[in-house]
């Protein structure tokens, strides 16, 4: 039987008195690549934000319903977010690097969580410039401000960053929105060697991008989930009328 | 039909630009705003031309030494006094208020922006707004009725003294480093915060590890900033520290500053005498600090990094 890193069902949520997302009812299967895809506003990025409850930081939200990650319901209130976010890594839409070294940007994680001694920071980062496909770019100025690189590569730092924590989760909020082509393609590739080690969620508007890198894909409307199933059935053989006029270009 | 309408106000807009009326309003403007900026550098030239034609003085005319008027104590009007109580007693207030005034600054400045905004937003910053905004005096009036026999009754001495200085002095400039401290924090993108709790921080960790080291270039500027308000500040602090033109030996001990000395002194001399002229000294000595403080608040600041 297939493992699932999540298990989610009738999830709510609310901002203040309006409504973002209607009963979602989703399994996210492990080491795959899920793809989330619809137009702007549709509780994508929402969605994806409740799964490292980042999106409790939003004033007036209200989340109801179940969201079991590895078996735990991480919407209990005995489970702490801190321990849940270095579980499942982000990546954000902008790349947001902090304005310290690398190093210091890869090892941010690993120092949150107290770990001091500077060989084992040393192999880790090293690990993780590796696996995020930067290492050689900037392996001779670790200690040079990440800020000074370029958009792709600041993302890919980010990414980076996210993996040094070992998590077992990334999630990816239109990782690619702000790059160009070439960096593009480059995340694209890194995504497509992470899922071997984790389990990868990702919001993009880009469709292209979706049947290119997913192994299934959620089409959100409205705060629904419209259909979800494999990347080659909704796009080549969608059972809902909106999921094709959708990836058809006929709206959105 | 569309273009050729475009094409038409096109030609309006070029043919009323090009119009005599509009070229005089141009010119007008640009008068008004150059000779704004001329007078505010001519200004600012002039009183340092001034101060420091008058402040020389001192050392030529009446050919004080340099030296032994910055390092010496002694002040009686000759001479042979020497303003270094005065210099002390100015850095000794300054510092001794900032090192009051940062943490509690600073510290508000957090709690306003990331831990209680829409409290700290709505209370906190109008009191600290209201706080800029009370006249020295007032700063002053208050503490010599409650600060000095305050600390005459529990820590000893007369009360008046470097220590009320330093209350009186960090309490005025507090709203200042609060409210730049703020601003700094708040400029600090969002972006890298979602970062920081995205990795497992907590929002103290995030505080320190993330925002603090981000916004500490424009925290220092904030720090500075204080400072030179308290090395110029001459009424609240004369006040309360007791005028006395020693050196102080304790944080309880009466002591002087440059500005308080300045206001003090200047009614009973006779312009040309050379009391008079040690007073221009110690203005110049003011003037030449607050250009330091200036160039510090520059270096710092070109550090920023977000």
């Amino acid at each position: 039987m297939e493992k699932h890193s999540y298990e989610i069902e009738n999830l709510n949520l609310w901002y203040g008195s309006s409504q973002a997302l209607h009963e979602i009812k989703m399994d996210i299967p492990s080491n795959q690549v899920t793809a989330i895809i619809g137009p702007s506003g549709c509780g994508k990025s929402t969605f994806l934000k409740a799964l490292n409850r980042m999106v409790e930081m939003v004033p007036g939200v209200k989340v109801a319903g179940n969201i079991k990650y590895n078996g735990d319901d991480i919407l209990s209130s005995k489970y702490h977010p801190e321990e849940l976010r270095t579980k499942v890594g982000m990546v954000f839409q902008h790349p947001n690097p902090f304005p310290k070294s690398i190093y210091d940007n890869v090892a941010f994680g690993a120092r949150v969580k107290g770990i001091r001694k500077k060989a084992v920071l040393d192999e880790m980062v090293e690990k993780s410039l590796k696996r995020a496909a930067i290492w050689d770019e900037v392996k001779d100025r670790l200690n040079k401000n990440a800020m000074g690189l370029s958009g792709g590569q600041q993302q890919r730092i980010c990414i980076a960053r996210a993996i040094a924590n070992e998590p077992d989760v990334v999630l990816m909020d239109e990782p690619t929105s702000a790059l160009d082509p070439i960096s593009t393609l480059r995340v694209e590739e890194l995504i497509q060697q992470l899922k071997e080690h984790y389990t990868i969620v990702v919001v993009t508007h880009n469709m292209q991008q979706a049947s290119r890198i997913s192994d299934r894909t959620a089409f959100f409307l409205n705060g629904e989930i419209i259909e979800y199933a494999q990347t080659d059935q909704i796009f080549s053989n969608p059972k809902d009328r909106r999921t094709e006029d959708y990836i058809s270009g006929r709206f959105g | 039909m569309d273009n050729a309408q475009k094409t038409e106000t096109n030609n309006h807009r070029l043919l009323k630009k090009n119009g005599s009326s509009s070229k005089r309003n141009e010119s007008r403007g640009k008068v008004l705003v150059y000779s704004s900026a001329a007078i505010v550098i001519i200004a600012t030239l002039a009183i340092t031309i001034f101060l420091g034609y008058k402040g020389i003085r001192t050392f030529f005319v009446f050919d004080v030494n340099v030296w032994n008027f910055l390092t010496t104590t002694g002040w009686d009007g000759t001479e042979n006094s020497g303003a270094f109580s005065f210099i002390f007693g100015s850095f000794a207030v300054t510092f001794l208020a900032a090192l009051v005034a940062a943490p509690l600054g600073i510290g508000s400045a957090i709690f306003m922006t990331e831990i209680a905004k829409k409290w700290g937003q709505k209370v906190l910053q109008p009191v600290i707004e209201i706080l800029v905004g009370i006249p020295s005096v007032v700063y002053g009036l208050i503490g010599v009725t409650v600060i000095v026999p305050l600390l005459r009754d529990n820590v000893g001495g007369l009360g008046f003294s470097l220590l009320a200085g330093m209350i009186v002095v960090g309490v005025m400039i507090l709203p200042t480093i609060t409210s730049i401290s703020a601003d700094a924090i708040k400029a600090i993108p969002q972006d890298i915060k979602d970062a920081s709790y995205g990795l497992g921080a907590t929002r103290w960790q995030t505080i320190y590890k993330v925002i603090i080291p981000a916004a500490l270039p424009s925290l220092m500027t904030a720090i500075v900033l204080g400072m030179a308000r308290a090395f110029g500040e001459a009424l609240a602090v004369q006040m309360v520290i007791g005028n006395v033109k020693g050196l102080p030996e304790s944080i309880i001990d009466q002591a002087a500053t440059l500005t308080s000395i300045i206001t003090l002194d200047m009614p009973h001399t006779t312009y040309g005498s050379v009391h008079n002229s040690l007073l221009w000294s110690l203005g110049l000595f003011l003037l030449i600090m607050s250009y330091v403080f200036i160039i510090i608040i520059r270096v710092v600041s070109s550090r920023r990094k977000v």
